[in-house]
């Protein structure tokens, strides 16, 4: 049998089979590799690729789709991470994701039932500013509730814990965003995309749809603040709420291109690793590089990678599959 | 508590800040109103303009404040001016309205990142950043004011209704509200619509540089001092409705007043929590806000 033709009518098992593959690599991973420090050091990078992959996917879950832009993966980020600071070490982790899933949830019911029925305008404007709102609440608590700024927390997860709990978060997050496509709700949410007007007269109720999707999405932030908040070793308002959890995600999002579920994941593998590049030599001019990717992305690749890089398989894929015929008339001949 | 007697000085100090953030404020309005980008690096102009006046000013030429206002002025419009010709036309042309708004606002948050970090790289070795100007104050039937929030207050004001007359009043004015309200017919009645657009935008930034220019005269200035005074002018321009130079200033006002109370009451760490929940009931109860137009 011909390769190609065998790739065509199994192509949905490969890709299986290859995710699996990669997926058994990155679970047995923490397991290899020669010298402890080395090991932990790269695990700890891989875990913080796999938190952006978590906050990168749920934002492209919903406003890529939706087309409302959520300008809060931090604030639910934050929240997870500041429940965590505070509850955790005297309740198991468990506990600690239960009530960060309360939390977000409510907050961001309340927050989608006020802004989500007005344009699409407002939710950003509302979700750009939440970050501070929450922030500044918790800071307000600790200064004059607690009369101390700042958690220390005595009992970090250990950095191993961290990438296993992150992985299984990406690939929740990843499998969720999957049947999200193919389910009822998420043709919902697609129609509201194309057209919000079009979508109310077919009978879909378009706030309950935008709510609980933006809701939904918002417990994978949450849970992954919660898991980092459990390994960092000292928590304030600052670090917690940084803007950059809002900010990074968004650029890997749309670097990356929200068209393709894979899309995000490609924005959360590369910037990281840019990071941990450049960073150390060139502090102040790589936040300037990410903004200058953004502003071009938007700008030239309005689909993000995932676009020229579909278009370059595909085309890979005829010139293959068209030497591969040839190949077969040869053979006939 | 609040006694009987701190009332004046509230209103008073509440009108003071409520002016600058009505000048922040009907920047953004011109900039989202007409350009129809919701820029959310707003405040990174009014960043520029403070700094730019705090340079020149600790300069060896030590140029006035006042002076280098219309420097700041020019800088920021030229900036804006060439964003919009260059970036946001480019959007503007390949995308529907309302992929539009989306895009230029990501872009927009992009600019955030370049702009800070491009101050920060220039000035960040500077530890506090403070100009000392016209800096006593004046006893006024009771209140005591300051002279150089009394001086940024007379010339937010001028240039409020400088602006309202020139909208309302000039040709060019015209073409901006015909612009704001349909620009595609807008276009076919023969107004460059590119070209009023870019205007607009750079209008909003000129704005927001002289307002951070004012605001370098009392207040220290910092790289990060943008993103608290873009959520301060959002608010301020939904509080007063969008495309209302008046509603600019009510908001201010209102804002103004808000904030003087809360630090009078040490409550200071709260404003921007209690900004919000402004906000929140205004969006509940009149997304219009209090001047806009349904």
């Amino acid at each position: 049998m011909q390769i190609t033709t065998f790739i065509s009518t199994h192509r949905k098992l490969l890709i299986g089979g290859f995710l699996l593959v990669i997926l058994i690599l990155l679970a047995t991973l923490p397991f290899y590799g020669p010298d402890i420090g080395v090991r932990e050091n790269i695990i700890f990078k891989i875990a913080t690729i796999l938190m952006y992959a978590v906050l990168a996917v749920s934002w492209a879950m919903f406003s890529g789709v939706i087309g409302y832009m959520s300008l809060a993966p931090a604030a639910f980020f934050g929240l997870g991470i500041y429940i965590t600071a505070m509850l955790w070490g005297e309740v198991p982790l468990v506990v600690v994701y239960l009530a960060v899933m309360i939390c977000c949830f409510a907050l961001a019911m309340l927050i989608g039932l006020v802004t989500l029925r007005l344009k699409g305008i407002y939710f950003a404007i509302f979700t750009f500013g939440l970050v501070f709102l929450i922030s500044y609440l918790f800071l307000y608590y600790e200064l004059n509730v607690l009369h101390q700024p700042g958690h220390t927390n005595n009992n970090p997860i250990s950095t191993q814990t961290l990438y296993f709990i992150m992985l299984g978060l990406a690939v929740a997050a990843l499998f969720t965003a999957y049947f999200l496509r193919r389910s009822r709700l998420g043709l919902a949410m697609r129609s509201i995309g194309g057209n919000e007007a079009a979508a109310a007269h077919m009978g879909i109720d378009t706030t309950m749809v935008k709510v609980l999707t933006f809701a939904i999405t918002t417990l994978f932030m949450g849970v992954a603040g919660a898991t980092y908040g459990a390994a960092m070793s000292f928590i304030d308002p600052a670090t917690a709420f940084s803007l950059d959890y809002s900010f990074k995600p968004i650029l890997m999002a749309i670097f990356g291109g929200m068209g393709a579920l894979y899309g995000p994941v490609i924005g959360a593998i590369v910037f990281p690793i840019l990071e941990f590049q450049l960073s150390s030599d060139f502090p102040l001019y790589f936040p300037i590089i990410f903004g200058v990717i953004l502003v071009l992305t938007v700008l030239y690749l309005p689909g993000g990678v995932a676009v020229p890089i579909q278009r370059l398989g595909t085309k890979l894929w005829t010139r293959l599959t068209a030497k591969g015929g040839e190949a077969e008339q040869y053979a006939n001949n | 508590m609040l006694e009987a007697e701190a009332i004046p000085g509230i209103i008073v100090n509440g009108l003071l800040r409520g002016a600058i953030f009505a000048l922040v404020a009907l920047g953004l309005n011109l900039q989202y109103g007409v350009g129809k980008v919701f820029n959310i690096a707003y405040g990174e102009f009014l960043m520029v303009g403070a700094l730019v006046t705090f340079m020149l000013y600790t300069s060896a030429a030590g140029i006035d404040p006042l002076v280098s206002m219309i420097i700041t002025g020019s800088i920021t419009f030229l900036i804006g001016f060439g964003l919009y010709r260059t970036m946001f036309t480019s959007l503007r042309n390949r995308l529907p309205p309302a992929a539009f708004e989306g895009s230029s606002l990501l872009a927009a948050f992009g600019l955030i990142y370049i702009f800070q970090n491009i101050a920060l790289l220039i000035s960040g070795d500077i530890p506090s950043k403070k100009i000392i100007y016209l800096n006593y104050s004046r006893e006024f039937l009771g209140v005591r004011i300051p002279i150089n929030q009394l001086v940024a207050f007379g010339i937010a004001i001028a240039i409020g209704v400088a602006f309202y007359i020139f909208v309302n009043r000039s040709r060019l004015g015209k073409a901006i509200r015909a612009a704001a309200q349909d620009p595609a017919t807008a276009g076919l009645m023969g107004i460059n619509i590119k070209l009023v657009l870019a205007l607009c935008f750079g209008f909003g930034a000129l704005l927001a540089g002289v307002a951070g220019s004012l605001v370098s005269t009392y207040a220290s200035v910092s790289e990060v001092m943008g993103l608290g005074y873009t959520v301060t002018a959002i608010i301020v321009m939904v509080l007063g409705g969008l495309g209302s130079v008046p509603g600019s200033f009510v908001g201010g006002f209102i804002l103004g007043i808000v904030s003087t109370i809360l630090v009078r009451l040490e409550l200071s760490s709260l404003l921007v929590p209690i900004y919000y929940g402004i906000f929140l009931i205004l969006l509940i109860a009149r997304p219009t806000g209090i001047l806009g137009k349904r």
